[in-house]
């Protein structure tokens, strides 16, 4: 089958690879159907996520239709199932899954010696995602292998195209987490740093958890005039100060709620001293992240609220204001969405036309143009927001 | 077909058969043989910069050969990293530095100027590579002045704007409504 293939820094091609095989009783394979290109796959582009080996196979964002099923799975799928596959991977029987909180299932991280290294703990297993969670192949590709697969899916039904439903792997319930995790009240404004994709559907969410003003923080006017389009107020920060402007837009207050939508690879400009110390660090191994938007968060936000991060961080972040953070009694909730704890919600919202998330768009392509599309998402070249892949 | 990286897949999983098109183009190829150069020879400036003066009949200037060097070492890693272009014009700089450091050493009464003559064309040489590899390698990002398509239309709310915030207000102001 085809695949898309990571060898190295800025280096994926689309390879020939062997299909997959059932592994284990509980696996089943899948026929990709569509698939998407996520933000935080650039990370593994510019090699920032230590753990990857040239051969592993990119992509978290998949669906597609089951084409065979193992032994174990139990009668929870059949051949011919239309399943979008979250990029966690769940057991659906630890302690963590049974709590709700899949995304640190306890389970199914093959390499889990590796994470509990790095983390202290292990973490669940993600597709495509770094040696660090498992080394799992991921679903750019035709055929994908779906461990402990009677857990790991969500069964959609047919006549809703694929586009509004791909993005249940990831981004959708990624941004709606992140609003969740605000509480957000009638009166909040909630202001959300990085216009991506993840930042479109947290600005949606928190319009639909009914913020009374969303913020959305960014530089690129295609991304802001969609965060526009979504209900938010957009700041520019290239041409304007995010805390003046925050101000100006909370009465001096501050947002009682912040996400950061954006994560590890904050812009770098030299009006913003500290990211540009943050990029020379990164470069010679002083520090894994750039967390200018952390940072700028707990300097605006209003005290005793909320930090909500959905943007991924990999490592080690420098100059922390915690004493910022301690003093104004700010919350800060973090985490891998817990994809299959929001999708029953999320699939009703998206039947009731309350909400279609393939606003996001802008390019599909087939499988064997991904290489190049990972060049044009990471350059914002031709307006590029988000990327579907079809094998 | 071999493939090295198939020795460390995990039983079972996908092995490459055929290798697709690399994304890497040949002046990513002289921008990264470039960053290991200028690691290289900063290595041999900072560590042994004796020799470095010595055969430049430059003594005395040990010191200078030393930050030289930290400035090479620096300006490979950035070659190296995703932002080389940076790197590369760094490199560009740093060899107009070399030259006049090099030409303040092309005195009569130096008896190693031969080295130094030599040295320049090198540089020279090198100068021109840089150049060319740092035009190759310009990022392809837009810039701020150009064309962009917006999306002005994409609320992604089918029933509009309008209707998503009321929907939320009804929710909130619902006798039932849990606040935290």
């Amino acid at each position: 089958m085809k695949a898309l293939v990571w060898h190295g820094k800025e280096d994926i091609r689309c390879d020939t690879v062997t299909d997959p095989e059932i592994q284990d009783p509980r696996d089943a394979i899948i026929k990709v159907t569509s698939c998407a290109i996520c933000g935080s796959d650039l990370h593994l582009f510019h090699n920032f996520i230590p753990g990857m080996l040239p051969g592993d196979i990119m992509g978290h964002e998949t669906m597609g239709e089951v084409v065979d099923v193992g032994s174990g799975v139990d009668g929870k799928l059949t051949k011919g199932d239309r399943i979008v596959v979250p990029f966690t991977i769940i057991c659906g029987e630890c302690d963590q899954c049974k709590r709700g909180n899949f995304s640190v299932c306890e389970t199914t991280n093959r390499k889990r010696h590796l994470a509990e290294k790095v983390f202290g703990h292990s973490c669940a297993g993600l597709f495509g995602y770094t040696h660090l969670t498992g080394g799992y192949p991921g679903g750019q590709a035709e055929y994908l292998r779906v461990p402990y697969a009677d857990a790991t899916h969500i069964k959609v039904p047919a006549g809703i195209p694929d586009e509004q439903l791909l993005f249940f792997s990831d981004i959708f319930p990624t941004g709606w987490q992140a609003a969740v995790q605000c509480d957000i009240e009638p009166t909040d404004t909630v202001a959300i740093w990085g216009c991506g994709p993840v930042g479109q559907m947290a600005i949606r969410s928190a319009i639909l958890l009914g913020a009374n003003q969303v913020i959305a923080i960014d530089c690129l006017p295609e991304r802001l005039s969609m965060a526009e389009a979504g209900g938010a107020t957009t700041i520019n920060f290239e041409t304007q100060s995010v805390v003046e402007r925050l101000n100006e837009l909370t009465d001096g207050k501050g947002p009682e709620k912040c996400i950061d939508c954006a994560g590890m690879e904050a812009h770098v400009m030299a009006s913003q001293p500290d990211t540009l110390l943050d990029r020379a660090k990164q470069m010679v191994m002083l520090e894994s992240d750039r967390p200018h938007v952390l940072r700028e968060m707990i300097y605006v936000c209003r005290p005793g609220g909320i930090i909500s991060v959905a943007g991924v961080y990999s490592g080690f972040s420098d100059k922390m204001p915690m004493g910022a953070f301690m003093n104004k009694g700010l919350t800060m909730r973090t985490g891998q969405t817990h994809v299959n704890r929001w999708t029953d919600d999320l699939l009703r919202r998206i039947e009731d036309g309350e909400i279609d998330p393939s606003f996001v768009i802008t390019h599909t392509v087939p499988l064997s143009q991904g290489p190049e599309m990972y060049q044009v998402f990471r350059d914002k070249r031709d307006s590029c927001v988000k990327v579907v892949l079809k094998p | 077909m071999f493939h090295f990286s198939n020795i460390v897949r995990t039983k079972g999983d996908p092995k490459i058969l055929e290798g697709g098109p690399s994304l890497k183009r040949p002046e990513d190829q002289v921008a990264r043989a470039l960053g290991w150069f200028s690691i290289g020879l900063g290595a041999v400036e900072f560590f042994a910069p004796k020799r470095v003066t010595g055969t430049l009949g430059m003594e005395g200037h040990e010191a200078l050969v030393r930050a030289f060097g930290v400035r090479e070492i620096l300006a490979g890693i950035v070659s190296l990293s995703v932002d080389k272009n940076a790197g590369l014009w760094a490199r560009v700089g740093g060899d107009g530095l070399d030259a006049a450091a090099l030409l303040s050493g092309l005195t009569s009464d130096n008896p190693k100027k031969g080295n130094i003559a030599l040295a320049l064309l090198v540089v020279g040489g090198i100068t021109m590579l840089d150049y060319r590899a740092a035009q190759d390698t310009k990022p392809r990002r837009p810039s701020r002045e150009a064309r962009r398509r917006l999306y002005p239309n994409r609320s992604g709310f089918p029933k509009g704007l309008a209707n998503a915030r009321s929907g939320a207000k009804q929710i909130a102001a619902h006798p039932t409504a849990e606040r935290s």
